[in-house]
């Protein structure tokens, strides 16, 4: 324990904006140890890390390194106090050779010979265990491979102290018991190694010692071997949080979207979707739990109608059977298609085929009228074939879905457009006009901002000016409101805080009792398991398993995650 | 900047300073830091013209504001000119908010312009006025659209960059107008003097004033159809986020040809003006690089038809009053005004700097503890 | 047909020298528009400096010194232009395409002015001194002629498009200055000066192309001047070579006579008529779209534009 003391943060603080990242941490890192920094999503570890990294230079407080305030201003900085991060979205350079990337920054003022720097690679490859081609293009790697020119590209430049942010998340358990190996030896060979995390297990396993972060602040560091998990679980949350998720058991299910077969290759050629199924009922939330990466994202996209499938069927089931039809959802064009197909009847019960007795085309006013009035029903379940028909198409075939994208800012939102304009991209098309109508959304913005608590200025700031937790709410309100019959969800609630957080929950159990068709997809298992009634598996693009989310186990579920991913191998 | 000091690092110092976003800036400090830019880029090409000649800096702003509003006749001109370069800002706009870098504006303007003369050249006299002028409009709006959605159509399929081929489509604009002129003028002289038909009417018995109101009218329904309009609103989701645009089911590629057929045919009607109402003739110039000035203006007014009216004046008031001061001052070609205007654009295009970032200054070498706001100057 | 591959080779010398400038410049992230108007200003400084030095050694000029002295004066104009441009885009991260727009009209306004206060009264002679062959050229006639038979200049370009492709592809220099155009985050957090790159990239490629415009006046047309618009339109035409080389300097050898060519033949045919001569001075722009649409077309990761083409960096951003 009584390892030397390489680098020692007092009282640091650093702020974006108006937002507190880091409130006065400080603590230290010792030679040859595996520091984990412990906390949850957004409470500031890896801005801490940042700074030690170079990205940030903090607003108050010092880094004191070799007994001396240390000025770290530039990663250039910081690998002269032989401090190497590896960060969570890599930064490789795609068109760059394995090697090329390695020596990026490197050697200034030596003679520039990629043969001998390979050659120094290679015997450093041997030392750790590594495995690359070093002049495969980035481009064609797999992350796993990426992480590893990421480690080799540090440890190249002489890191003694190497950052990691989150290096499991995207990695197989194969992959993580070679990394952790890999991270012995270099604490073997005196290096420190700090592992930033949320993995409570991860944290017991590989570290030496955990310094828990909570809302920006140091709570404490203590010694691996003198606490438990849920010890440090209680000091990551700060309060001990029992999910206590209401969680109704499903009532009048019916089946109301059938995935079949679907199978999509990525931008890359890869499978990323291999032959997934599932059928998705109203009333109950369907859990999707998985790797990061594993496909989900891919998944949602397809049934929304965003990719080209190779193969596979989304089918929807509309409940309409002796339901009159309305201009609500259906255009016109599409009440004379359900016409044409015989699925209409008069209220009588006669069929509705938009013609007269005599077999006459009956005019479109009449038409228009004879639904309006209501006086023209579904002779049964509309089926609804959702293949090959992109988002606009779905819409006008009088489908409701809803979708919460991943990508909040990216996909979901336009930034740079206030809370009314953001509303209104659902709606906009409404009415026959030229004009938007802003009157409706506005009601909408302020009804959402009221019953779910959005923190913002008024309901004409720009989106991309509130915080994480409230550009969600502004989302999900937005998608919530549209009445939908099935509603998909990824990640709702990633960098939320508990209270935000269970906001979001209960909003999805509500739509659960209110007969819509919930697909969840998330990272922590806890919330699966007390927030979905079932739960689909995925691993590599593919279904691993299905399960009753009231009775499986977590380790049942980790186990299905982890299964195919032997690929790599 | 961050990097610059990175072997005095090792020295104990803080960075001298530092870059930080800022939040929004109150729109009254935004107009200050824009006004005291363009006083300012102003003073100094002053100071360089009176440094060129024996005037003094006084002088060139009396010449300045002289040749823009001097007289009666200047002051039409001004405002003449000014709505041409609205016109062209208006019509350039939709595709900047869509983010579509439509730098074609002068071949969209010369094509459209020639189209009309060929109207003119060919049915002039032939058929009557009123009906000349209904083709020259038809006719030159339709060459301006086609010039247009050319890019549009591929940057919809493939992707292909847009700001290169516009570009392009500027030389082989004027290619064609030159082309044309050979066949035109048999004295091969290579200028087409002014045609007596398809002349647009005097309003009120003032040439000016037909223009002047089209483009003012323009720039106005451009302002209602980007704020208030279905169609606005889409240009304004594609251009800021393309994925939210597919994603709630916009067809992006219908908008991208849509709006830069609604670009292009606007350009045409400046072509069609210029032709119609102005010089009654084409050349190689008849565009003025009005499609790049307003470029300028667009992006100087944030995206804003009505603020674009202002720009649109300010950087015609300053071409014209440098002719004034040109004169005035003895200088022998009309260089000097194209590098006051690229002072003046250096110096508003800087303001965007100040507006996003705020420079947070080292504070002092000695130490004040954990003082939050104590030493940070701000600039 | 001799007269049409020396003066596709003049064209193309003016040409590949804004085509590498602009490779340079791109390479570091920053499309830059300014390079016609940074053309003028290196036509204005390369002829100040030829005046200067002709004024006081008219009598009996040194081939050497004038060569060198002008084209010190064209580098250093340009890249002072090209400085602006970097300090609008690199610190103060103004947007490229807009400050690019700016640089143009200032530095074609700025060329017209400066050449108006020139003393061209030795042009003549210092021309026919720029453009003077290798003393063997004639000796070999016609060969001679098209291969040995040009100024210094054109020479100084195909090295500088050689040095240039070496010094991208073999060098520790070229890979820092390709990544921090392909992802400055990426370069930065590698410890590569970012800041300085992108400055001394923007420079030099300002420079280099400085010269393209100079020995157009001084070479080419021998000293005569009428305005800047011609060496602007050359401008324009050498951004879009960068594109059809595919941002590889030694293709521009070959892509820049390819566009010479186009734009000469128009002059040097005899028997057609002033009509045909316009339409075949339009094939360069429409090769440069037809090429445009095709690699657009045929989306191949190693033929793309830097990836943070047009992009400001700012470390802080998140």
């Amino acid at each position: 324990m009584d390892k030397a003391t390489v680098i020692e943060l007092r009282h640091i603080t650093k702020r974006f904006g108006k937002v507190v990242a880091n409130r006065d941490v400080s603590m230290d890192v010792k030679r040859g140890e595996i520091l984990s920094v412990l906390g949850e999503n957004g409470c500031g570890k890896t801005t801490l890390m940042n700074m030690l990294a170079g990205i940030y230079y903090p607003d108050e407080g010092e880094i004191i390194i070799g007994g001396e305030e240390a000025i770290i201003q530039s990663p250039k900085d910081a690998f002269r106090y032989n401090i190497g991060m590896i960060h969570q979205h890599f930064k490789l350079i795609d068109v760059f050779t394995a090697a090329e990337n390695i020596v990026l920054g490197t050697g200034e003022g030596e003679k520039y010979d990629i043969k001998e720097a390979k050659t120094r690679i290679s015997e450093m490859s041997e030392k750790y265990g590594f495995h690359i081609d070093l002049d495969k293009k980035i481009h064609e790697m797999s992350v796993s491979e990426k992480q590893t020119v990421e480690i080799i590209k540090v440890l190249y430049r002489g890191a003694d102290v190497l950052i990691l942010d989150e290096p499991t998340a995207v990695l197989t358990p194969q992959e993580i018991r070679r990394l952790f190996d890999v991270l012995r030896a270099m604490r073997q060979d005196g290096k420190s190694v700090l592992i930033i995390t949320h993995k409570l297990n991860e944290v017991m396993e590989i570290s030496d010692r955990v310094a828990v972060l909570r809302k920006g602040e140091h709570i404490a560091t203590v010694n691996t071997a003198e606490t438990n998990e849920k010890e440090l679980a209680d000091m990551m949350v700060g309060q001990k949080v029992s999910l206590n998720i209401d969680r109704p058991l499903p009532e009048n299910t019916a089946l109301r979207l059938a995935v079949e077969g679907l199978t999509l290759t990525g931008p890359e050629g890869n499978l990323v979707l291999d032959n997934v199924s599932f059928d998705a009922y109203s009333g109950e939330i369907l859990g999707i739990a998985g790797i990061a990466g594993s496909g989900q994202r891919e998944l949602l996209e397809s049934i929304a109608g965003l990719h080209h499938l190779d193969s596979g069927s989304v089918t929807y089931y509309n409940p309409k059977k002796d339901k009159p039809i309305t201009f609500f959802h259906k255009s016109f064009e599409r009440v004379m298609e359900l016409a044409n197909e015989g699925m209409l009847r008069y209220a009588d019960g006669r069929d509705f085929d938009g013609r007269d007795e005599d077999g006459k085309h009956l005019s479109r006013k009449t038409i228009k009228s004879l639904v309006e009035k209501g006086e023209i029903f579904f002779k049964d379940d509309e089926v609804i074939n959702l293949r090959e028909k992109t988002p606009l198409q779905i819409k006008e075939l009088g489908v409701r879905f809803s979708f919460v994208p991943e990508d909040r800012l990216g996909m979901g939102l336009v930034g740079n457009m206030d809370i009314v304009d953001n509303m209104m991209l659902r709606s906009y098309r409404r009415g026959h006009s030229v004009f938007v109508d802003r009157k409706t959304p506005e009601d909408l913005a302020n009804e959402i901002i009221e019953s779910l608590q959005v923190v913002t200025p008024g309901t004409h700031t720009a989106v991309r000016k509130l915080s994480g937790g409230n550009v969600q709410k502004v989302l999900v309100g937005r998608e919530i409101a549209a009445g939908p019959k099935v509603l998909m969800a990824a990640y709702p609630v990633r960098g939320l805080d508990i209270n935000s957080s269970y906001l979001i929950y209960n909003l999805l159990t509500e739509q659960k009792k209110n007969g819509v068709a919930v697909i969840f997809v998330g990272e922590d298992l806890d919330v699966l398991l007390s927030l979905c009634d079932r739960i689909m598996v995925v691993a590599g693009g593919k279904v691993t398993g299905m399960v009753d989310a009231r009775t499986a186990e977590k380790d049942e579920i980790g186990l299905l995650m982890t299964k195919t991913n032997t690929v790599t191998e | 900047m961050e990097n610059q000091q990175t072997k005095q690092a090792q020295v104990k110092k803080e960075p001298f300073f530092r870059l930080v976003k800022r939040d929004t800036l109150p729109i009254g400090t935004v107009v200050l830091i824009y006004a005291i830019a363009i006083v300012g880029s102003l003073l100094v090409s002053s100071l360089i013209c009176s440094a060129f000649s024996d005037k003094n800096p006084l002088q060139f702003f009396a010449s300045l504001f002289g040749g823009a509003f001097g007289s009666s006749r200047r002051i039409w001109l001004l405002l003449q000119d000014t709505a041409l370069l609205l016109g062209v800002a208006v019509a350039l706009v939709p595709a900047f908010k869509m983010k579509f870098w439509n730098l074609g504006g002068n071949g969209q303007i010369l094509v459209s312009c020639l189209a009309a003369v060929a109207c003119m050249y060919y049915l002039g006299g032939k058929i009557p006025e009123f009906l000349l002028i209904i083709l020259m409009t038809l006719v030159s709006i339709l060459a301006g659209a086609i010039w247009g959605v050319l890019p549009a159509i591929f940057k919809a399929l493939f992707n292909t960059n847009e700001s290169l081929f516009t570009l392009m489509l500027n030389y082989i604009a004027s290619g064609l107008v030159a082309m044309f002129i050979t066949i035109w003028v048999k004295s091969g002289s290579g200028v087409l003097y002014p045609l007596p038909n398809g002349h647009f009417p005097e309003l009120f018995g003032n040439k000016y004033l037909l223009t002047i109101i089209v483009f003012f009218v323009l720039a106005a329904l451009m302002f209602v159809y980007l704020k208030y309009t279905k169609q606005g609103y889409e240009i304004s989701v594609v251009g800021d986020s393309p994925n939210t645009a597919k994603y709630i089911g916009i067809d992006v590629k219908k908008v991208i040809i849509r709006t830069m057929i609604i670009s292009g045919a606007l350009c045409g009607v400046v072509g069609l003006f210029v032709a119609g109402s102005i010089e009654h003739t084409v050349s190689t110039a008849s565009a003025n690089n009005m499609g790049f000035t307003a470029i300028m203006a667009t992006w100087l007014a944030a995206f804003n038809p009505l603020i674009m009216m202002g720009t649109c004046g300010f950087i015609t008031f300053v071409d014209k009053g440098m002719v004034e001061v040109r004169s005035a001052f003895g200088f022998t070609n009309d260089s000097i005004a194209n590098i006051v205007i690229g002072l003046v654009y250096f110096c508003v295009i800087a303001c965007s700097f100040f507006i996003t970032y705020r420079v947070v200054l080292r504070k002092p070498l000695f130490k004040l503890g954990k003082n939050k706001t104590e030493g940070e100057g701000e600039v | 047909m001799t007269v049409f591959l020396v003066s596709a080779i003049s064209i193309a010398t003016v040409l590949l020298y804004g085509c590498v400038g602009e490779i340079i410049t791109e390479k570091a992230g920053h499309l830059n528009l300014g390079i016609p108007g940074i053309m003028c200003m290196g036509t204005a400084g390369g002829c100040l400096g030829t005046s200067l030095y002709m004024s006081v050694a008219h009598e009996n000029p040194s081939w050497l010194l004038l060569i060198l002295i002008s084209l010190v004066f064209a580098f250093l104009f340009a890249a002072a232009l090209g400085g602006v441009y970097a300090l609008l885009t690199v610190t103060l991260r103004c947007n490229q395409n807009i400050t690019g727009l700016a640089i143009t009209i200032f530095g074609s306004g700025a060329t017209d002015f400066l050449m108006s206060f020139v003393d061209r009264t030795h042009f003549d002679p210092a021309g026919k001194l720029f453009s003077s062959a290798l003393p063997f050229a004639e000796s070999l006639g016609d060969f001679g002629a098209i291969v040995f038979g040009h100024g210094a200049f054109v020479y100084l370009a195909i090295a500088v498009a050689l040095v240039c492709a070496f010094v991208l592809n073999k060098t520790r220099v070229g890979l820092h200055l390709r990544a921090v155009g392909e992802s400055p985050a990426t370069a930065d957090a590698a410890g590569i000066n970012v800041t300085a790159y992108k400055y001394v990239a923007i420079l030099i490629g300002s420079g280099i192309a400085g010269l393209g415009g100079f020995y157009y006046i001084m070479d080419y047309i021998k000293g005569s001047w009428e305005n800047a618009g011609i060496i602007e339109a050359f401008g324009w035409l050498a951004i879009a070579l960068v594109i059809f080389v595919l941002w590889k300097p030694h293709l521009g050898i070959l892509g820049a006579f390819l566009f010479g060519g186009c734009y000469i033949v128009a002059f040097v045919l005899a028997n057609v008529t002033s009509t045909q001569k316009e339409i075949i001075k339009m094939l360069p722009y429409v090769i440069t779209i037809v090429v445009l649409i095709v690699t657009s077309i045929f989306d191949n990761k190693e033929n793309q534009p830097p990836a943070s083409l047009g992009l400001p960096y700012f470390r802080e951003d998140r």
